[in-house]
């Protein structure tokens, strides 16, 4: 088991009380799997994929432990992680596009980078450039200044720089979001060939896309308002999800093929609750077609069968 | 309705504007009453500047946009006032489009003592009310707060119905649900939907293909600043002709179909879309259009 994750949960703190971002959030990941982590703005799935690796200021640990290769993750302790960063737990965070130093060139900031990790850039160079190579970018790259790249290009970069140091896990936010169709789809590919390749053991790819997440992912974790809603292969998510949220996810998005004129999507009436008071029991209730009285009391996330597990009182 | 006759768009760029960039080059469609067309586009095809053009944000640099039969760069004053009572635009993000200060009302407010002024304060109600019901919207709990209490998909819809009190003709949209939850966006796509049934033309900008497909009668592929590939929407995604077309559309991610089952068959559509296809970096000339079967043309040389 690579990764597994225990009762987690992080609030934020706000002047009107804790946003409880992530709540009892429990599920593992197997080596060499690529869990894609789904769910609306505002679910708690980029605060679930930061707290594993860094804790940003705002954010408050509550309970909950995180082991990865059967060595526990102090995510609560911001100095005791730091040998775990970059080395074992990397991330290609949100906005990865920004977030190359834009005064250096990429070589430049790739060797400062390394540096500050403990490592020395000729010791991992030849196979810096190698990988730079494999992900289609030209050879004068770490010469370059960020400005002069394309965000597919730069977008390639960190991911390179990211999973230089082989970690065992990949944290990617929103990666593919902010590009085109046709570079979206190369920039995913690339995230499997990485894991087929053993730059990286597992993998967590965190989007609002699902159909993103079909073509990469071999498992996904569909978020709602802080909760686990349900966690299966993707194949099963897609065509047999038993969660009412993500069967109502599902059906809302149009596809190619779909047209307005022959058959008429629907959304999911309401918004999200508040997470400074979530509602007591299910958090989806309030918007769940099938809510009884039984959904005042939280539903557990438990397995339906084997590798299906979801936290819905209908689904069991 | 609204025609564009080969219009074109360049800007000046580099230090003391010594280069040119076209962003759009020679771009001829039109737009009828209660017909939706959608622009789709990769970033840098030019789809924003030909919305920002026909709202008069930007002046064409070649050819003529008209509206019933009027050439709208020669407008002016209270022609410019009428055209605007009639045209409207609604962009991406919503959260850009009010002043944080103010009451999220205040585009309805300020609407009213340009365009309403004779109105007494209840029939200005009624009116409202009915626009915010075309939307889907409830008057008491959007209306007294400020743009950061509400979301995204309710800010957007006060956007529309603002656009509706005028009456529009022709709504340019914008990206407009590429900010929205899925689960809300489809909401406002239906909405865009019945206004078309009552006769509003909406000119449907977007990067995503599925969204286009959705809800649009005409489709018009843009890649950078020139017309690849236009026609009926269901012509265009059932027979594409153009390998640029043909690219996109095998690159749109989809449920129950895997990239990886059509593998090989991309590998060839970009070699034949031109190398560099996949970072839509290439420099491609405007090529006339070429009629493939009744309304559907493509560009020439796209070849079969």
């Amino acid at each position: 088991m690579s990764l597994s994750v225990d009762d987690l949960t992080v609030y934020y703190q706000s002047l009107r009380g804790d946003v409880k971002a992530v709540d009892g959030a429990t599920f593992e990941i197997a080596d060499g799997e690529i869990m894609g982590l789904a769910g609306e703005s505002g679910c708690g799935k980029s605060t679930l994929g930061k707290s594993l690796i860094r804790f940003d200021a705002r954010m408050r640990y509550v309970r909950g432990g995180v082991e990865l290769d059967g060595k526990e993750l102090p995510v609560w302790d911001d100095a005791r992680m730091n040998p775990f960063r970059f080395k074992q737990v990397s991330i290609i965070p949100q906005y990865a596009l920004s977030a190359l130093n834009p005064t250096r060139r990429i070589g430049k900031m790739a060797g400062e980078l390394l540096e500050s990790r403990g490592v020395h850039v000729d010791t991992v160079l030849p196979e810096l450039r190698r990988r730079l190579k494999l992900v289609g970018l030209p050879q004068d790259i770490l010469e370059r200044f960020p400005i002069e790249l394309s965000g597919g290009m730069k977008q390639r970069v960190v991911m390179v720089l990211s999973s230089l140091l082989d970690p065992s896990l990949l944290i990617a936010d929103e990666v593919t979001s902010a590009l085109d169709v046709s570079t979206q789809r190369a920039v995913a590919e690339l995230l499997v060939e990485f894991r087929d390749r053993g730059f990286v053991k597992s993998m967590i790819v965190i989007t609002h896309d699902l159909s993103v997440l079909y073509q990469v992912a071999d498992s996904i974790l569909v978020m709602y308002a802080g909760k686990l809603a349900e966690k299966a292969s993707a194949d099963t998510i897609v065509e047999d999800s038993r969660h009412p949220y993500t069967q109502l996810l599902l059906s809302s998005l149009p596809e190619v093929g779909v047209r307005y004129a022959e058959r008429r999507l629907k959304g999911i009436p309401g918004r999200p609750p508040s997470l400074i008071d979530p509602p007591i029991g299910c958090r989806f209730k309030a918007r769940c077609p099938f809510a009884t009285d039984q959904c005042d009391e939280q539903p557990p996330f438990c397995p339906l069968e084997p590798g299906h597990d979801a936290a819905c009182w209908k689904a069991a | 309705m609204l025609q564009l006759d080969t219009c074109s768009k360049s800007f000046r760029v580099g230090a003391f504007g010594t280069k040119e960039l076209i962003a759009v080059r020679d771009v001829s469609f039109d737009v009828r009453p209660g017909e939706v067309v959608s622009l789709i586009g990769e970033s840098g095809s030019g789809k924003s500047t030909i919305g920002k053009m026909i709202l008069r944000l930007l002046r064409t640099t070649g050819g003529a946009i008209t509206y019933e039969g009027t050439d709208i760069s020669t407008l002016g004053g209270r022609k410019l006032k009428e055209y605007y009572g009639d045209v409207q635009g609604v962009f991406q993000d919503p959260f850009s489009s009010y002043n944080p200060i103010f009451k999220a009302s205040r585009v309805f407010t300020m609407l009213r003592s340009e365009y309403f002024s004779g109105l007494s304060s209840s029939e200005w109600r009624t009116k409202l009310d009915k626009a915010m019901e075309a939307v889907s919207l409830e008057p008491a709990e959007v209306l007294g707060q400020y743009p950061h209490q509400l979301s995204g998909g309710q800010l957007q819809r006060m956007l529309i119905a603002r656009a509706l009190l005028l009456d529009i003709r022709l709504l340019i949209a914008d990206e407009i649900i590429s900010m929205l939850d899925a689960s809300t966006r489809i909401d406002v796509l239906n909405l865009l939907g019945e206004l078309k049934s009552h006769g509003l033309g909406i000119l449907f900008i977007t990067h995503d293909l599925s969204l286009g497909n959705y809800i649009s009668d005409e489709t018009i592929i843009l890649r950078r600043g020139t017309i690849v590939e236009r026609g009926a929407t269901t012509k265009v995604f059932d027979n594409p002709v153009h390998p640029y077309t043909k690219m996109l559309l095998a690159s749109v991610p989809q449920l129950h179909t895997r990239w990886s089952d059509a593998a090989e068959e991309l590998e060839g559509l970009v070699a034949a879309a031109g190398d560099g296809a996949m970072d839509g970096h290439v420099e491609v000339e405007a090529r006339p259009l070429v009629q493939v079967e009744e309304d559907h043309f493509a560009a020439n040389g796209a070849g079969r």
